[in-house]
């Protein structure tokens, strides 16, 4: 699933997408104070659950993090919700297809 | 698309023709009208609804261990709760003739709720029918949703909470309001259902949701009405709400084991007004409520200050409870939780308010644990089939011993300090 680009964008070169996963889990441990380096998340791992065990305050607190900062509004009346934090890398997928700033 | 009376008359009888021959139903059901059906369904056939806080494996095998005969009803493909599982039926034939509305005796056991028990075995609390709908109709009253106009209900809250199964399922069964079927999460989510059902419409919510709402920048629909419960919405956030919303807010204070039994609106007063009948007396320093729909004299878990009949102010958790979002435990069952795990020689939860959290209004526990044979992933994961999510502590720190005192006992300060000596030096 995280090969999927979007044909809206063109897809991201290899290192500025590495560039965005790394700034994702950067805002995610400052907004949830998680006890973790940002290259100690495991890009693949799911955010939600087992993994990074995040529970759905955090997502809650994710959404808005990523809204604030992208102008991304998750909705989750769509099968994309659960494969968005499937891991951070997906999430990291979803932002760049649809970015507004 | 509306669904019709008829249509909600023909689908109970559809669920509680599948039922099974079991007393006890566990009602999974995400969707809060598939919710509401399998609730009438084994309100009609007899059955009692049991709803736990959380369905970790523990909890589910403690529930099978009370009502052997209990079965899950869940419209979830990806359920897997351990219990015999009968999924939500599809189709909806409607009969040539509508069905009759079924009268429920008010004296019927209708659900049965649960609180963690220190020991580690859930308390249950047990709901008759007429209690619940007469606490509701109390509660419409207060709300002030006038007889005879019908409100359609938003919920963020799920169905199977005290706090979302009275405000959303039996407001709407007990007094004539419409309930949505969706559980919106994110802002846009909440938004969107909002804007899309009928005024007046009424948004059933928590402080979490309603500070992310406000925080999204988005724009929000007219409401006509704002609840907030699981927690003390702070007094700013409150007049943001009704400034944004145009319109009141009003909260709501209660506890699984009493439903709800007070109101207030944050803008104009902090004092919580009582139900009528119901009463707050206070021995040994503890606060006690009973009368109206309490089923028995309850010991409440916050400290209570009276202030006149029928009145009474807030003053926070008592000491060794905990309470995240809604879901409730307390110190001592999270500690026996997690001195259960193989490998675990010592270990306590406590309350640590991270200065440098941001996460504001959400207030975790931490723990220190020693277990020289595990890790931190060992620990979370065992802690993960014991409890519920929200109290997985943050952080969780292994130390070489637990700062006791020369009398054994676990000063909640001395671990503070610990754990922040700890955090420091990382």
């Amino acid at each position: 699933m995280s090969e999927k680009v979007s044909p809206l964008r063109q897809p991201t070169a290899p290192d500025s997408a590495a560039a965005l996963v790394r700034e994702v889990a950067g805002l995610i441990i400052a907004a949830l104070n998680l006890e973790v380096a940002p290259g100690d998340i495991d890009p693949d791992a799911p955010l939600y659950g087992e993994g990074l065990g995040l529970d759905s305050i955090d997502i809650l607190e994710i959404a808005l993090v990523v809204s604030k900062q992208y102008g991304v509004q998750l909705r989750a009346d769509s099968e994309e919700n659960v494969r968005i934090f499937g891991s951070l890398r997906q999430l990291a997928d979803y932002i760049t297809a649809h970015r507004t700033k | 698309m509306p669904i019709l009376a008829r249509q909600f008359l023909a689908d109970l009888t559809r669920v509680a023709q599948v039922l099974g021959p079991g007393a006890h139903v566990l009602n999974a059901c995400a969707d809060r009208y598939h919710f509401t059906v399998g609730l009438a369904a084994s309100l009609v056939s007899g059955k009692v609804s049991l709803l736990p806080s959380t369905h970790t494996p523990e909890v589910i095998r403690q529930l099978s261990a009370f009502a052997p005969d209990v079965i899950c009803l869940t419209d979830q493909a990806d359920c897997d709760i351990d219990l015999p599982r009968v999924p939500f039926p599809g189709g909806a034939a409607l009969a040539a003739n509508p069905a009759p509305v079924p009268a429920i005796d008010t004296a019927q056991l209708a659900a049965c709720v649960f609180t963690s028990g220190s020991t580690g075995t859930p308390l249950p609390y047990r709901k008759t029918w007429g209690r619940l709908i007469a606490c509701v109709r109390e509660e419409a009253q207060r709300l002030g949703l006038s007889a005879g106009t019908s409100c359609a209900i938003v919920a963020t809250v799920p169905p199977q909470h005290m706090y979302g199964f009275e405000s959303s399922v039996l407001l709407a069964l007990g007094c004539g309001h419409a309930l949505c079927a969706e559980r919106p999460f994110y802002p846009a989510d909440i938004a969107a259902v909002l804007a899309a059902v009928p005024r007046p419409r009424i948004l059933i919510s928590t402080p979490i949701h309603l500070r992310a709402l406000l925080e999204s920048g988005i724009a929000l629909p007219p409401a006509d009405l704002i609840v907030s419960s699981t927690a003390a919405l702070a007094q700013q956030l409150a007049a943001e709400v009704e400034q944004r919303f145009n319109t009141r807010l009003l909260e709501i204070y209660g506890s699984t084991e009493t439903g709800q039994i007070s109101v207030r609106r944050p803008t104009h007063t902090p004092e919580w007004r009582l139900w009528p009948g119901v009463t707050l007396s206070v021995r040994d320093g503890e606060t006690w409520a009973q009368g109206g729909h309490i089923e028995q004299p309850t010991r409440m878990c916050d400290v209570l200050e009276v202030t006149g009949p029928g009145s009474f102010l807030l003053h926070g958790r008592v000491a060794d409870l905990v309470n995240i979002a809604g879901k409730r435990s307390s110190l001592a069952y999270l500690n026996h939780q997690l001195n259960s795990i193989p490998g675990v020689l010592d270990g306590a939860f406590f309350h640590f308010d991270d200065p440098r959290a941001s996460h504001a209004g959400v207030a975790r526990v931490a723990a220190c644990v020693v277990a020289p044979e595990l890790d931190a992933a060992g620990v979370v994961q065992e802690l993960r089939r014991r409890i519920d999510p929200v109290f997985l502590p943050r952080p969780l720190l292994f130390v070489a011993r637990l700062p006791r005192n020369s009398t054994g006992k676990l000063p909640q300060e001395a671990l503070r300090s610990l754990a922040a000596t700890h955090l420091k030096s990382a």
